[in-house]
């Protein structure tokens, strides 16, 4: 059995989703998404044993354009991420919350089809492929389900489109770029490149541009906040718990490897940009009254300490950068749906309409709590190991630079303590609030379990991660 | 030479058909005669290339451009059935006007005589003047026509003023013997002034910077059909004959002319492109869109020995998503005045499939992967890209970007809507139009999954 089926589970099922009709689209969907988890599974032990999956078929000969496929234990991870979240996402959702919804759920499995592929491709052109096609989806996701009137949500999904568009397509030059040399898009042979300096340079920031918009990195990062204010929640779990980590992937299976020889001073200003971003999200965090936009930018800090840390391109940025990315996943998601939650009974997205809810729905915010607890690193949580081992890679490269890194942990602390205090502690709200119901407490405990199991027991995924050759 | 005359003699009985009184059977005869050219155009040569048969021959690459142009001719004479329902009278006239624009895009493709180039470009020019101004009681569409006219007709002065420094210079019409004569050193002077002289008249007829001014104006005012051949089977042509004179006068132009068309591309792509994002009028924006693209395929004038092949994929690409737009876009203006951006609000709504198509049409135009547009861009950046113009792929790339602005304007029009809005909208009942735009739209996302088929054709 081959991995790259997980593609054609997702797009298949794209398919199925879609010709299923308004009214079953949502199970079907659901279904899909578990026989995916379920086929990650499949693949834990066989990946142990073989180490790296690798699959090529022909696709363009007179190119030596191939699609390849690879599996290590980065793109194994990522693909887990991917396959175990799409449930849960899709578990948020209510049956009757969406108008046309089998559009809706097929999308949402496209794009599924497509970030998988980017984990998996190896060939440069369909990893490019791939990249691109998840846009599409998102983009429809936003402009058709989003918040907000539509020519407010069209300007902002627009903006979002063109400004990831334009960044991956200098990445797209860059690529070409190399084939031009070697004649060939494939990893290993791009690898290769004799490039000078100043080559690898220029390509070295190419690529930053595409994965700085995407990740984002400080100063690129504007599209962000509106983006997942004006996205429904499903769009913005998909979005920042999965599609954020396709820049950071990358940095770490394309960028880093093709460009070796690019100079020091570069990564410097870089590695400073991605710590500059990650005071200055902290700090607008700490003034925002939206949830979702505290959300979108302290999601912002994390991904900058992550992306800063991956940029050392050392042994513990990368093992750190592939634990956070993990727990961010999970963290974020859970985040985002509680913000749902409170949505779905109080029509607001504003902390100061909220407050007193704790004494109204203890259960809701007990999760809520340690959701914001793991948000903020605390030791015994998935983000903790992650974080950690983040800073130590900073620490390693220049101590100030750990300094500025972990105000990420002070900060954060601060803003996430600060809204769950507006928003669940004072005086009872007149408005009642429902606590949870049974489903919403499965998945909340799904995602606790995992954030706290993984906190105290990581060796699963050390044991994966230890697989990837290229650390 | 066995196209040509499947097709001459195609449009004449189709003429001939109206005085039989025998309208019912024009399409389907005029579809099965283009079915033949085809067969024609794939069998082998019967005459034999000698002396008195050697004013066109297809080369393998020509060839391919040739059942290019006769599909796409295909796809307009197929919408004409209902096209023309209101002015049924004329439908053979009308149809075979259409031949007769595909006879000089043959013509023009498969010259060896310039005598045979020029006739091409006339037949094809004098045509569409005609059919540019063939909506009599619309001021607009009579403005088109003698626009065009006129100022098609001074470049067609051009290209025969050129030709004419040509053979004053080489003795010969014959373009293998111009090419074997410019690569002697020390030719004449009018020899490179005579070619420059023919690249200016066919940059008009592609819509190039700085002789674009006409395409906006006319592709508004021409009838739709005629805006649809317009922008795909002649601009096609002319930027494949371009190509070809361009190949074979390579080894005489001074190392001034590669930077003048570096210039040109780049003023084009931008001029096209920006102008664009202010149109309120979709011909109009077509139109400078397709100024936009025409800089597109002039880069593979950069690097004429590789690019033949990658010309006629991004030919393809371009035109099967212009024939499939146009159809929608005649699909859903119906007895409308102008074809406004507005007119297609609800589009999404009234009619998904069509909204669907219209934006894929525009997504390939914009280069999204995994349609042909895209490669067809690819395929271009990487030869530019190993022949040294990094540059000029950093210029496209901002083009494209700034062209998805303008593409979307329109995909978000089509699914921008009041309540009940969309049940206003007016849209055609005829089956023809749906048909060829998912023809069409197939045909590019299928050469956009299988490059390779276009790629090894020749």
């Amino acid at each position: 059995m081959n991995i790259s089926l997980l593609l054609l589970i997702y797009l298949v099922g794209a398919i199925a989703t879609f010709a299923s009709g308004k009214n079953n689209a949502r199970t079907v969907a659901i279904v899909i998404s578990f026989i995916g988890a379920i086929f990650w599974l499949v693949f834990y032990g066989q990946i142990q044993s073989a180490t790296v999956l690798t699959e090529s078929y022909t696709w363009i000969d007179s190119l030596n354009i191939k699609l390849s496929f690879l599996v290590d234990g980065l793109s194994y991870n990522m693909l887990g991420l991917c396959a175990l979240l799409l449930p849960i996402i899709l578990l948020t959702t209510n049956q009757q919350q969406f108008k046309n919804a089998h559009i809706l759920y097929s999308l949402v499995l496209f794009m599924t089809f497509a970030m998988c592929g980017t984990f998996m491709a190896i060939d440069g052109f369909l990893y490019y492929i791939f990249w691109e096609l998840a846009l599409i989806p998102i983009f429809f996701i936003g402009l058709l389900w989003g918040n907000d009137e539509f020519r407010i949500r069209k300007k902002t999904m627009i903006t979002f489109f063109i400004y990831t568009f334009a960044g991956s397509l200098f990445m797209l030059i860059a690529f070409v770029y190399l084939y031009a040399k070697v004649g060939s898009f494939n990893w290993n042979v791009l690898k290769s490149a004799a490039l000078s300096v100043r080559e690898a340079n220029w390509i070295y920031l190419a690529f930053f541009l595409a994965y700085a918009i995407k990740i984002p990195v400080f100063p690129f990062h504007t599209w962000q906040a509106n983006t997942y204010e004006k996205s429904p929640a499903i769009g913005t779990m998909l979005l920042s718990g999965i599609m954020l980590k396709m820049g950071l992937y990358s940095i770490l299976r394309w960028q880093l490897p093709l460009t070796q020889g690019v100079e020091k001073s570069i990564v410097n200003t870089i590695v400073v940009l991605c710590i500059i971003g990650v005071i200055y999200a902290s700090l607008i965090a700490l003034r925002q009254n939206h949830i979702k936009r505290l959300l979108a930018y302290s999601s912002m800090a994390h991904v900058g300490l992550i992306a800063a840390g991956a940029y050392t391109n050392s042994f513990d940025g990368t093992q750190g950068a592939i634990i956070q990315m993990l727990a961010h996943g999970f963290v974020v998601v859970g985040l985002f749906y509680i913000a749902e939650i409170i949505h779905s009974r109080y029509q607001t997205y504003l902390i100061s309409e909220m407050g007193g809810i704790r004494q109204q729905a203890t259960k809701f915010s007990s999760f809520f709590l340690i959701l914001v607890f793991a948000s903020v690193g605390l030791p015994g949580t998935f983000s903790f190991i992650g974080e950690f081992t983040l800073l130590y890679s900073l620490y390693d490269m220049n101590i100030w630079y750990a300094i500025f890194g972990g105000t990420t942990i002070i900060l954060g602390a601060y803003y996430m303590l600060k809204m769950f205090q507006h928003s669940m502690l004072g005086n009872v709200n007149e408005n009642t609030f429902t606590d949870i119901n049974t489903k919403e407490f499965v998945l909340l405990t799904v995602l606790v379990v995992v954030i706290i199991g993984l906190g105290f027991y990581p060796n699963p995924v050390y044991k994966i991660i230890s697989l990837t050759p290229i650390l | 030479m066995n196209t040509l005359i499947v097709l001459s003699g195609l449009a004449v009985i189709i003429l001939l058909l109206e005085i039989f009184n025998f309208r019912k059977g024009i399409i389907p005869l005029t579809v099965l005669g283009l079915g033949g050219a085809i067969a024609a155009t794939l069998c082998p040569e019967t005459f034999v290339k000698t002396e008195l048969y050697n004013m066109v021959h297809l080369s393998p690459i020509s060839k391919w451009f040739s059942i290019l142009f006769i599909i796409l001719t295909m796809g307009i004479v197929i919408m004409g059935h209902d096209f023309y329902k209101d002015r049924i009278t004329k439908l053979s006239d009308f149809i075979s006007l259409k031949i007769f624009v595909l006879i000089g895009a043959v013509c023009m493709i498969a010259f060896e005589h310039f005598v045979m180039f020029f006739i091409g470009l006339e037949i094809l020019s004098i045509t569409l003047y005609v059919l540019a101004a063939s909506n009599t009681e619309k001021i607009k569409s009579n403005e088109a026509g003698m626009k065009y006219f006129l100022m098609g007709s001074f470049a067609s002065g051009f290209v025969l003023f050129g030709i004419a420094l040509v053979y004053g210079a080489t003795k010969s019409f014959y373009i293998e013997s111009i090419a074997e004569f410019s690569l002697i050193p020390n030719v004449p002077l009018w020899l490179p002034i005579g070619f420059a002289m023919i690249v200016i008249g066919m940059l008009f007829k592609i819509a190039a910077f700085p002789f674009h001014f006409w395409a906006p104006d006319v592709y508004q005012g021409a009838p739709l059909l005629t805006t649809t051949t317009m922008s795909t089977l002649a601009k096609v042509a002319a930027i494949a004959s371009l190509f070809k004179i361009s190949a074979a006068m390579q080894g005489i132009m001074p190392d001034m002319y590669t930077q003048l068309i570096y210039i040109l591309i780049i003023c084009t792509m931008f001029v096209g492109n920006i102008v664009a994002l202010k149109q309120t009028n979709i011909k109009r924006l077509l139109a400078y869109s397709g100024i936009s693209h025409a800089g597109f395929m002039m880069y593979t004038l950069l690097s004429i020995e590789t690019s033949a092949n990658e010309l006629l994929y991004y030919t393809i690409a371009y035109a099967t998503a212009g024939i499939a737009a146009f159809a929608v876009v005649i699909y859903a203006t119906v007895n409308k005045e102008e074809e406004l951006i507005l007119h297609f609000r609800g589009l999404g709504k009234r009619s998904p499939l069509m909204a669907l198509i219209l934006s894929l049409a525009l997504l390939s135009m914009a280069g999204i992967p995994i349609l042909s547009g895209f490669f067809a861009k690819f395929f271009l950046f990487k030869t530019a890209l190993s022949n040294g113009y990094v540059g000029l792929v950093i210029f496209g790339v901002i083009n494209s970007i700034i062209s998805i602005y303008y593409y979307f304007k329109v995909i978000l029009n089509m699914y921008t809507f009041k309540d009940n809005e969309h049940q206003n909208i007016e849209v055609s009942s005829s089956v023809v139009y749906p048909v060829i735009a998912i023809l069409f739209i197939a045909i590019n996302i299928v050469i956009g999954m299988y490059p390779s088929l276009i790629l090894n054709l020749a």
